[in-house]
């Protein structure tokens, strides 16, 4: 993944790769070593309407240490957007996803950016996973001309076309139809690729979820539906919300696999599966068991509907960077303080993106105006005093 | 007349006309054609053209469509583009807005907008509103059509008219068309557009037959998106509607016509973009505005164009502007309550009589 944030070309990539360059010449070279390893997953998979995949999966070093410093990045980057937040930096709504890193990082090594993904609001690491980068997500989240949407989003709603990433959506449950439709599309123009369709454990309960679960049933579309289900839906423990938490198995006539979201490997898996068995036979439900460390958002400090001890003890437990770090270790692919010097420099890498981030301007007056339609027919737009601002659209 | 027609066409391209015209046979008739058949050409030609193209919706393709709209798309064009969904407005509605979202251009058809309201989330959120958000990344070139208004006698749930609502919305196009080359030119324009459009149709006006021009026929023609059509050029009054009301003031016209109210009569043909240019050039020449609607009164856009005359153009108006709009009730079932319920000619009549200070 970081060398495909190389790869990855927007128009503003020019200042972009000045701080990449410079960033590579100080990082440490990442393993080449593609000799496979085999590794089990931490539980097997448990399946409804289908066969489950084996629990043998396939991985190498500069697989393994990909992960890590990917997982370590996403870390640091919502650790740091709690600060920020905290300072007044980043306002309204902060989804963080830190707890779920596994479950984008193990997407990602399953599929190539063809494959479309879609998600609901707490999207910053699924964007970053796509090629999405720090400055883009830090400028986004402070409202500043650098961010991935131009400052007019914020931290709902960030997208990557050019990487099929189609956001980013504040609706809970929306995320699902659109992400079926995509792979209508897909279909339609008789693309091999797939569509993810992230969606929570509140989301799960959705009428339109269901419905278009239906609809890509009866016309086999290659649609994955990912219910990452952290337990919670904001302060709702998922008992309290679900008849049957049993999330894989609501698709009734669609297949599901319940998977270990805290491990990648396991995630990287079914989500191979998955693809392999929405391009043949239709849908599919993935429910990835994870945890969200922080709240539902910055507003919710995430102690009051769960304990302490609960969080800690996942923390201690299933804390999807340290079983990466325990795997690499065991296997002798790097030492200690190699991991280490990889969380500094992530560290740093998040620092001065943030520092970036800051320099960044708002976005112009005349930005309020623009992306309202892509063809504004010369249209009048209106401020709010029509008198004073009035805009024409073009 | 006609006999020099045939001899300038048969003589081959005569002066800068393009061939077909040549090909085509004159007759003294004018072509006619109804609203049905106008918006079933124009789904045929534009699914023709562009493959990315497709219909989905309740009943358009074995049932040929509720209203017919459809009629014989999905034998031409097969299930792949033409797709029947199951009653699930917000599933399917979604679904056609994330395939608009990968760079298709769905046609999702409700059955009636009253349905659309199931949908509405889609609409607004995931379509009005992406190519903002994203700052352009995200353009959604969808096209969400059917019947909207009151049909007769169906009763409240199912007779609602949603211009003013969809009206509102930033990102959105409204467009209602009254005539078959309205419908003909919007459709087919809508369906190019590349932004979310909403396109109100109304049931009764479906079989209603209207000519249409040699120009209205050819497959490339389109009307411009957020102009409006002066449909009846007078001096004295001016009363401005859309969709079935369009009919019902031309009638007004009439009949003021006779009490030497001459009246100008103004086919809004879209919404949202509103020609306010249009709309207060108008004004500015006549002095007098009615504004008439099928939809509820209170925030209705009879409000809206009442406001942008009052802020663009108070010193021409000569008296208040004077709305005509459906009762602010649902609508009722019993014929004669549903009659009092929807603006009717001589709503017209009288209220633009009171803009002349003409007693009742």
């Amino acid at each position: 993944m970081a060398l495909s944030r190389l790869n990855c070309f927007s128009s503003r990539s020019a200042n972009l790769l000045k701080t990449l360059s410079s960033a590579i010449s100080l990082r440490r070279p990442i393993s080449t070593d593609t000799t496979p390893i085999i590794v089990e997953t931490s539980v097997p998979f448990t399946s409804h309407q289908c066969e489950a995949p084996s629990r043998s999966v396939e991985t190498n070093p500069k697989e393994l240490l990909t992960f890590f410093r990917d997982m370590a990045l996403m870390r640091r980057m919502e650790i740091a957007a709690d600060s920020l937040y905290k300072a007044k930096l980043i306002r309204g709504f902060c989804h963080l996803y830190d707890g779920q890193e596994a479950v984008a990082v193990g997407m990602e090594a399953a599929i190539t950016k063809k494959d479309c993904i879609i998600t609901a609001y707490r999207d910053h690491c699924t964007f970053v996973a796509r090629g999405g980068t720090l400055l883009e997500v830090f400028a986004e989240l402070m409202g500043r001309q650098a961010g991935c949407s131009r400052g007019k989003g914020g931290s709902m709603h960030f997208y990557k076309k050019d990487s099929n990433f189609y956001g980013g959506h504040g609706i809970v449950g929306a995320q699902v139809p659109l992400g079926c439709g995509l792979a209508f599309a897909q279909k339609y123009s008789k693309d091999e690729n797939v569509s993810f369709a992230l969606y929570g454990d509140g989301a799960a309960n959705q009428g339109q979820l269901f419905e278009a679960l239906n609809i890509s049933a009866l016309w086999d579309l290659p649609a994955i539906l990912v219910c990452e289900n952290n337990h919670y839906g904001m302060g709702t423990a998922e008992w309290r919300a679900a008849k049957s938490p049993a999330y894989y198995k609501r698709g009734d006539y669609v297949p599901g696999l319940k998977v270990d979201g805290m491990d990648a490997l396991a995630v990287k898996q079914a989500c191979k599966f998955a693809k392999e068995h929405a391009l043949k036979n239709g849908p599919i439900i993935l429910e990835m068991d994870t945890y969200r460390y922080h709240g539902h958002s910055m507003s919710d400090p995430g102690s009051t509907y769960r304990t302490r001890d609960e969080i800690s003890g996942v923390r201690q437990e299933r804390d999807p960077i340290e079983r990466i770090r325990k795997l690499i270790l065991s296997h002798d692919l790097a030492t200690e303080k190699d991991l280490k010097d990889i969380e500094k420099e992530v560290r740093k890498e998040v620092d001065d993106a943030i520092a970036q981030a800051k320099e960044s301007p708002m976005p112009e007056p005349s930005e309020l105006f623009t992306n309202v339609y892509v063809k504004g027919l010369g249209v009048e737009s209106f401020g709010a005093d029509r008198k004073e601002v009035r805009a024409t659209l073009p | 007349m006609l006999a020099i027609i045939r001899q300038t066409v048969s003589n081959g391209a005569s002066r800068n006309r393009p061939a077909f015209y040549a090909s085509r046979s004159y007759s003294a008739a004018v072509k006619e054609m109804t609203v049905r058949e106008a918006l079933n050409s124009a789904l045929d030609e534009e699914m023709s053209a562009d493959p990315k193209v497709f219909l989905i919706g309740e009943e358009v393709g074995e049932y040929q469509g509720a209203y017919k709209i459809s009629k014989g798309l999905l034998e031409k064009y097969g299930l792949e583009r033409v797709r029947d969904t199951p009653i699930t407005e917000a599933g399917f509605a979604g679904i056609g807005v994330g395939a608009a979202y990968y760079g298709l251009r769905p046609v999702v058809e409700f059955m009636t907008f009253n349905f659309s309201m199931q949908a509405i989330d889609h609409i607004i959120n995931s379509a009005a509103k992406s190519n903002y958000m994203s700052a352009g990344q995200l353009s959604v070139p969808i096209v969400f059509r059917g019947p909207n208004g009151a049909a007769a006698g169906v009763g409240a749930q199912h007779s609602q008219c949603y211009a003013s609502w969809y009206g509102s919305c930033p990102g959105l196009k409204v467009l209602v068309p009254y005539s078959s080359e309205d419908a003909r030119g919007l459709l087919k324009a809508a369906i190019r557009d590349p932004d979310p459009v909403v396109f109100l149709e109304n049931e009764l006006l479906y079989g209603e037959s209207f000519p249409v021009s040699e120009e209205a026929l050819d497959s490339e023609f389109c009307l411009p998106i957020g102009k409006a059509k002066i449909e009846r050029e007078g001096k004295d009054v001016t009363i401005i509607a859309f969709s079935k009301m369009v009919g019902y003031a031309l009638k007004a016209a009439d009949m003021l016509a006779k009490e030497a109210i001459s009246v100008e009569v103004i086919n809004l043909r879209s919404i949202r973009p509103l020609d306010r240019a249009t709309i207060n050039a108008s004004v500015r020449k006549t002095n007098r505005l009615v504004t008439v609607e099928e939809g509820f009164p209170q925030n209705g856009v009879g409000a809206e164009i009442c406001a942008s005359v009052v802020e663009e153009s108070f010193g021409f108006l000569d008296a208040p502007v004077e709305r005509i709009a459906a009762a602010d009730v649902p609508m009722p079932y019993a014929a004669n309550l549903e009659r009092m319920a929807v603006p009717q000619v001589e709503d017209m009549v009288r209220a633009a009589k009171r803009t002349c200070y003409r007693s009742v």
